[in-house]
Order: structure tokens, then C-alpha cells, then sequence
């Protein structure tokens, strides 16, 4: 699918550019956009790192599981099928904990072990769980405390005021977190619904 | 409403790193070096993005460039209309769930305009587009791909319809920031 986008961006760009004459803005734009590409790296590399800096101490400090443990109950509104002394239940917290600190190469190792003990748990081995879903659900509108990436973006462009999108990000986040649950419990009953 | 959300945007970081430091130290944590033995991995995690990072915003420049942008947000802006959506971040909302990379490239695109930037009202909605939502169907390819489910149920559904949800949800907030949307 990334293949396909990739090419027709830049088939459609070239054939437009034919017609409208802008073939001169093409070419410098292929340059351009390499060099914006790792200009945006690079600046990714000061948020990032002061991030992950201090995430380690909060890891260290014990503010990741405490966030954990504070989740505990939510976990047990979400995951009604999962046993709350489950390791599943340990995995999909500690999963929902790296989203919202935005730890995101911490968070996919996490949901794929939460996966495999849902799996463990899944009596049609084929066929995704009610909590499976759930994760899934979760996963794709996490809460974001602070987001690492866009401040940096913006940062690079010159914004006056980088992190002024941390409030509109946390208040969308959690608009989209409660509608993904929602959704998630209307779709399940009427899966339920259907099957019996 | 306003005045809560940017107190959020300036308060939220400096707190967080004050608390972070503060509570590392009553616990006996070596917060200097914790913070620079974690932070090293920031480097690396930053650099292997450059391929990615070449390889869409060459194709977003040159989409940009020809005037193909331009056709293609003429015709979704009766649509973008609809959901009160400026429809230059429509391609990039419709990007979002299959490409982080791709939609960050087009939202450093709408950055570059000199119509916008960073901190017009169409900038700040883009920003939070991106920082609200994810790649909704690589997470569900890996995760399910992981553990062999092949009947994935409702979850496609329920992702798609929670990436629209956060679209409407980022909106709402920037008009809550901003107002709304100012005339062209």
C-alpha cells in the first residue's frame, strides 16, 4: 500500500507539472524535499533525546509503574474478560502507560506481548478476542501527554510557540480515546447480537 | 476554555520535567546519568528516520510543487467543507493511518506555505492531527500479523472510525485555542 502512495505522489506530481509547466519546480522540489528530510531528523534529535532522557528517570524513579498501577482500574473497566492478576493484564497497562508518555518504541514491544498472552487466553486462535480488539482500539487513539515529534517539527519551522499544541493535542487524545471505547463496546454488542 | 488549554501547553512540559527530576532524586536516582544514559537512545531512534523522511517528503515536495496539492485539495473542498475542515490538511488526515512518516511530511508541507506555518490557525489544526492520532492500519497488520489472527472482527472498523473521531476531536480543540476557522 506505502508503495502505491509513494508512486502516485510522485506520478501525479510529474504528470501535473508536465501540463502546468512547473517541471523546473519539480526538479528543485526532489532536491528540496531530501534535504527537508533530513533536516527534520536532525531536528528530531534535540526533543527526542531530552524525552527519552528524562523518561529514564522517571522509569528508574518508579513514575512509569506508578502511572501503571494508577491505571489498574481503567484496565479493568476496558478488559472486563482478562483476569485482573493475568500477566496479560500487566503487558496491555504497561503498553497503555509507554502511549501516553509517548515512548513509542517502548509501546509496540509491550502490545505485541500483550497480544501474544490475549492470545493465550483466546479460545479460536484465529479469530481476534473481545480484549484483542479492545488493545487494538486503544492502541491506534492513545491519550498523549506531550507530543515529542510534532513539537520538534514545529520547532524546526520557526514556531513562535512550539508547545503550544500540548493542551489542544491532550484535550483531541482524550476525545478520541473515550469515542474509540465507546465505539469498541457498540460494535462488540452488536457482534454478539448477530452471533446468537 | 481558551485560557485552560494554552496553560496546559505552557505548564504541562516544565511540570513534568520538574517532577520527574524531583521525584528521581527523593528516590535515589542517579538523575544525572539516568538522563544521559537514556537520552543516547534518542539519536539513533531520530537518525533511522532519515530514509523514511527522504523518501516521503521528496514525494510530498514534488506533489506540492507540480500543483497536484493544489488540484486535489480544489476537489476534496466540498467535503472538507462539510466536517468544517480547512481541506488543505484533508490529504494528510487521509494519510495519517497508513503512513506516520507520510503525513508528517505534508504537515512540515502546510509549515513551509507561506499561507500558513506553524502557528496559523490551519498549522495548529494539522499539528494536533498528527500528534492525536496514529498509524492505525500498520498497528493493526503488526499486532494482529504477530499472534496469526486472520478474522480481525470489528477492529479495522473501530480504528478508522476512532482516527475520524480524533480528526473531529482536534478540531473542536483549536477552535476552543482559536476560534474558528478565519475567512480565506
Amino acid at each position: 500500500m506505502i508503495d502505491l502512495i509513494w508512486l502516485i505522489l510522485f506520478v501525479a506530481g510529474v504528470v501535473t507539472a508536465a501540463f502546468t509547466g512547473r517541471m523546473q519546480a519539480v526538479a528543485s522540489a526532489v532536491l528540496g524535499g531530501a534535504e527537508t528530510g533530513v533536516a527534520l531528523a536532525i531536528a528530531l534529535v534535540s526533543v527526542i533525546s531530552l524525552w527519552l532522557g528524562l523518561m529514564r528517570i522517571a522509569e528508574l524513579g518508579g513514575l512509569v509503574d506508578w502511572l501503571t498501577r494508577c491505571l489498574r482500574p481503567v484496565g479493568r473497566f476496558l478488559y472486563p474478560s482478562v483476569p485482573p492478576d493475568h500477566p496479560a493484564m500487566g503487558s496491555i497497562l504497561a503498553n497503555m502507560s509507554a502511549n501516553i508518555l509517548g515512548l513509542g518504541n517502548a509501546a509496540t514491544p509491550l502490545g505485541l506481548k500483550a497480544m501474544q498472552e490475549l492470545q493465550s487466553l483466546n479460545e479460536d486462535k484465529e479469530t481476534a478476542s473481545d480484549a484483542m480488539c479492545t488493545l487494538l482500539a486503544i492502541n491506534t487513539a492513545s491519550i498523549t501527554l506531550i507530543p515529542t515529534t510534532v513539537i520538534a517539527v514545529r520547532m524546526q519551522s520557526h514556531s513562535a510557540d512550539p508547545t503550544a499544541i500540548v493542551g489542544t493535542t491532550l484535550l483531541a487524545t482524550c476525545f478520541g480515546t473515550v469515542a474509540a471505547v465507546i465505539l469498541d463496546r457498540l460494535f462488540r454488542a452488536w457482534s454478539k447480537r448477530g452471533r446468537s | 476554555m481558551q485560557e485552560v488549554l494554552s496553560a496546559v501547553s505552557t505548564w504541562l512540559l516544565p511540570l513534568l520535567i520538574a517532577l520527574v527530576l524531583v521525584n528521581g532524586y527523593i528516590r535515589r536516582v542517579s538523575i544525572y546519568n539516568a538522563f544521559v544514559d537514556g537520552a543516547k537512545a534518542g539519536f539513533g531512534t531520530s537518525i533511522r528516520l532519515i530514509p523514511h523522511l527522504i523518501a516521503m517528503m521528496v514525494a510530498v515536495q514534488v506533489f506540492s510543487a507540480s500543483g497536484a496539492m493544489g488540484l486535489l485539495v480544489g476537489l476534496l473542498a466540498p467535503v472538507a467543507h462539510w466536517f468544517h475542515l480547512p481541506p488543505e490538511v484533508v490529504p494528510m488526515a487521509l494519510l495519517r493511518p497508513i503512513s506516520s512518516t507520510g503525513s508528517l511530511a505534508f504537515l512540515k508541507d502546510i509549515f513551509q506555505d507561506p499561507r500558513f506555518g506553524p502557528d496559523s490557525w490551519v498549522g495548529q489544526l494539522a499539528s494536533t492531527l498528527q500528534a492525536a492520532s496514529d498509524t492505525t492500519l500498520y498497528v493493526i497488520t503488526v499486532y494482529f500479523g504477530s499472534v496469526g489472527i486472520k478474522n480481525i472482527r470489528y477492529a479495522l472498523k473501530v480504528g478508522l472510525l476512532a482516527d475520524l473521531a480524533s480528526v473531529i476531536g482536534s478540531v473542536i480543540a483549536v477552535r476552543l485555542l482559536m476560534g474558528p476557522m478565519p475567512g480565506p
